[in-house]
């Protein structure tokens, strides 16, 4: 069943310049117990669409749309329900665990806090849950007297997705959880995350600007470009056969080891991310796509099907055999 | 000097095949870095080994990577090689020459070694322009020539084009890409025979990641630059470079010819890294637990004998190596070309 499901949601960051579009009409479902991988650049709006399922956007910001957490809608939610919800129903774990946590607490004490805030709990009792959690993310109990600056990366990481399950969430949102780590520790974090789904039934919704970790870590993929969500299906597929050219940039953006192809080659995406200010006329993708037809900066794309539960936001999917050759 | 008369040594070169021929533009001796505890050297508390005897070389025109994990002391290395940190022992060799130890001995080795690090963010001035942050580097070295023009050729080299537009940006202005090509602007502007690059594009989008790295290779084969790029990104070594060395807790474990250490790596920690790439399927994931181990405590042995998947599976044993593992120390690796592992399973010189 749908535990989150997003409707047609638009947020906009007021600025003196007027209304600047992040999100601009972005579906999106996720079922319980599934993973659904968010990739794109900075500035594409992922951020801001992790932020705006726990309503922890900023003020001022204007929204349309609707977010459903097991079926609640979460922007019309009273704030001591708002408050209930974050923690217990979904949790999130931020980019960089370093600025996340209080440096001059113990993370054990940070764990309990959130424990405590949320349920009537003794200190004896949460010392004892804060135990299980360091124990459930694979740090040892002793870990828990420590100081953030104590703990190399990929332990501070450990400590905030121990805090995130604090409550028992059936969603975890993700948001750029491996970036500032080395792959062996990155490797270790997501076996973490692949394993707590399994024995505890988690939702997780993973954003990264790095496609080929949301391959082996996600069922689904959507991919975003200028706030909309431009392809999305099952992740194998589309990270082996992208339909958008946005996609298949991503992609190869990353080598494959051994590929001879990618050798002394590096691949990248010439152009800048757009401007959310001005964005281009037509596809906003055109001014970067290496396909680009004569038609694409004035004809409006729109997520049509692209194969078996596959969708992608590119003409060439609807008149594949205009193709350039 | 004129950008026209730049890296005149790179002329020489043959063309497409920047070589590892003759002398080497950079040479790393016996080099050890020791940092003290908490109460410095003297305290006699536990000292970190950080580099704890290395051999490498770098070639006029090569692009060697230093691929490790977070704590194996390449960052260091790299300090030391820009004459940031002081060696406990070995040298640092340029064009055949000790690096200098004071700040004064030190100016003009520093203008032909540049250095490129991470996050352009935290690397720029948010308050300079794009001209005053490339041309701070020529005042400087009190560069001589119309500083005006140094610094639009930098730029375009650099690829900001037309670069005369981004004379007045700010860096808040550019995106990220925008701003490590300023970076990398600031350091061409000087005319530099060797850059030496801290994580290049890892603080960067995947998007722009293959843009600036190949900036980098076009730089090499046009002005004939060495570079030493420091990564934990083996994919990076696969883009970019001739030759990888993979260095764990202080030592260079593998080296060789980048193609040969990545199809058919000999040391389990090189087998290891390459397992958790999350583009390469077609090794089993060997994920390694825990952290690298404290350089203040350097394991008896092969250093990498405590994690060494080899030795837990049993291959070590079966080979009749296992003792040595654990007890008898390896030999430096030699800093030629030819591919070596400092292991005594796999490594033939060694065993």
């Amino acid at each position: 069943m749908t535990l989150l499901e997003v409707r047609d949601l638009t947020v906009g960051y007021r600025t003196r310049a007027g209304v600047v579009p992040a999100v601009r009409g972005v579906s999106l479902d996720l079922d319980r117990g599934q993973t659904l991988g968010l990739a794109g650049e900075s500035g594409c709006g992922k951020s801001t669409m992790a932020a705006a399922v726990l309503r922890l956007l900023p003020a001022g910001t204007v929204t349309s749309g609707q977010v459903l957490l097991d079926g609640e809608d979460v922007f019309a939610m009273r704030p001591g329900r708002l408050r209930a919800v974050r923690w217990t129903e979904a949790a999130i774990v931020f980019q960089g665990a370093m600025h996340a946590l209080n440096p001059v607490r113990r993370v054990g004490t940070q764990i309990a806090e959130a424990i405590q805030l949320h349920a009537k709990v003794g200190d004896a009792a949460a010392a004892r849950q804060v135990g299980e959690l360091l124990e459930q993310v694979g740090l040892p109990l002793r870990r828990s007297r420590s100081y953030p600056h104590e703990l190399s990366g990929g332990q501070r990481q450990r400590v905030m997705i121990a805090m995130a399950l604090a409550c028992s969430p059936s969603l975890l949102i993700a948001d750029e959880p491996t970036t500032a780590l080395d792959v062996m520790v990155q490797a270790q974090v997501l076996d973490l995350l692949a394993e707590l789904r399994r024995e505890l039934g988690l939702a997780l919704l993973l954003i990264t600007h790095d496609l080929s970790v949301l391959a082996g870590t996600c069922e689904r993929i959507a991919v975003m470009y200028a706030g909309r969500v431009v392809e999305q299906g099952p992740a194998a597929e589309v990270f082996a056969a992208p339909a958008h050219p946005y996609t298949r940039a991503l992609a190869g953006a990353f080598p494959t080891i051994g590929d001879p192809v990618s050798r002394k080659a590096p691949r990248g995406l010439g152009g800048d991310p757009p401007d959310p200010r001005a964005l281009p006329s037509g596809c906003e993708f055109h001014p970067r796509c290496r396909d680009a037809l004569r038609s694409c900066p004035t004809t409006p794309v729109e997520l049509w099907p692209a194969g078996p539960d596959r969708a992608a936001a590119c003409v060439l999917v609807r008149h594949p055999e205009e193709v350039r050759p | 000097m004129t950008p026209a008369d730049a890296a005149p040594d790179a002329r020489e070169l043959p063309a497409g095949r920047p070589g590892p021929a003759g002398a080497p533009i950079l040479e790393i001796r016996g080099l050890h870095v020791v940092f003290g505890g908490r109460s410095g050297l003297r305290s006699g508390g536990p000292l970190a080994r950080a580099v704890d005897g290395v051999d490498l070389r770098v070639h006029q025109g090569e692009i060697v990577a230093l691929a490790g994990e977070s704590g194996c002391g390449k960052t260091t290395l790299a300090r030391t090689v820009l004459g940031l940190e002081r060696p406990s022992g070995g040298e640092v060799l340029f064009r055949g020459k000790p690096i200098g130890r004071t700040t004064a001995s030190l100016k003009p080795y520093r203008r032909e070694v540049q250095l490129i690090l991470q996050d352009p963010t935290g690397a720029l001035n948010p308050r300079q322009s794009v001209y005053e942050s490339v041309a701070e580097g020529l005042r400087i070295h009190k560069v001589k020539g119309d500083e005006e023009a140094l610094v639009e050729h930098a730029l375009a080299r650099s690829g900001l084009r037309p670069p005369r537009r981004f004379f007045l940006s700010y860096p808040h202005e550019l995106s990220g890409g925008q701003r490590q090509r300023v970076v990398i602007a600031g350091a061409l502007a000087l005319e530099p025979s060797m850059l030496v690059a801290d994580e290049p594009v890892s603080s960067l989008d995947a998007s722009v990641r293959g843009e600036i790295l190949a900036l980098l290779l076009q730089l090499v084969r046009d002005l004939g630059l060495a570079v030493l790029v420091v990564t934990h990104d083996l994919g990076l070594a696969w883009n970019v470079a001739d030759r990888l060395a993979v260095m764990y807790l202080g030592r260079i474990v593998e080296l060789g010819p980048t193609e040969e250490v990545l199809a058919n790596p000999r040391h389990p920690y090189t087998r290891a890294l390459l397992s958790v790439v999350p583009e390469v399927s077609h090794l089993e994931p060997q994920v390694l637990a825990g952290e690298p181990p404290d350089p203040t405590r350097v394991p008896a042995g092969c250093r990498f004998h405590p994690r060494c998947p080899a030795l837990a599976g049993g291959e070590a044993a079966a080979a009749g190596v296992d003792a040595r593992c654990r007890a008898e120390d390896l030999p430096v690796l030699a800093a030629g070309h030819d591919h070596h592992a400092a292991c005594f399973l796999t490594d033939e010189s060694v065993r």
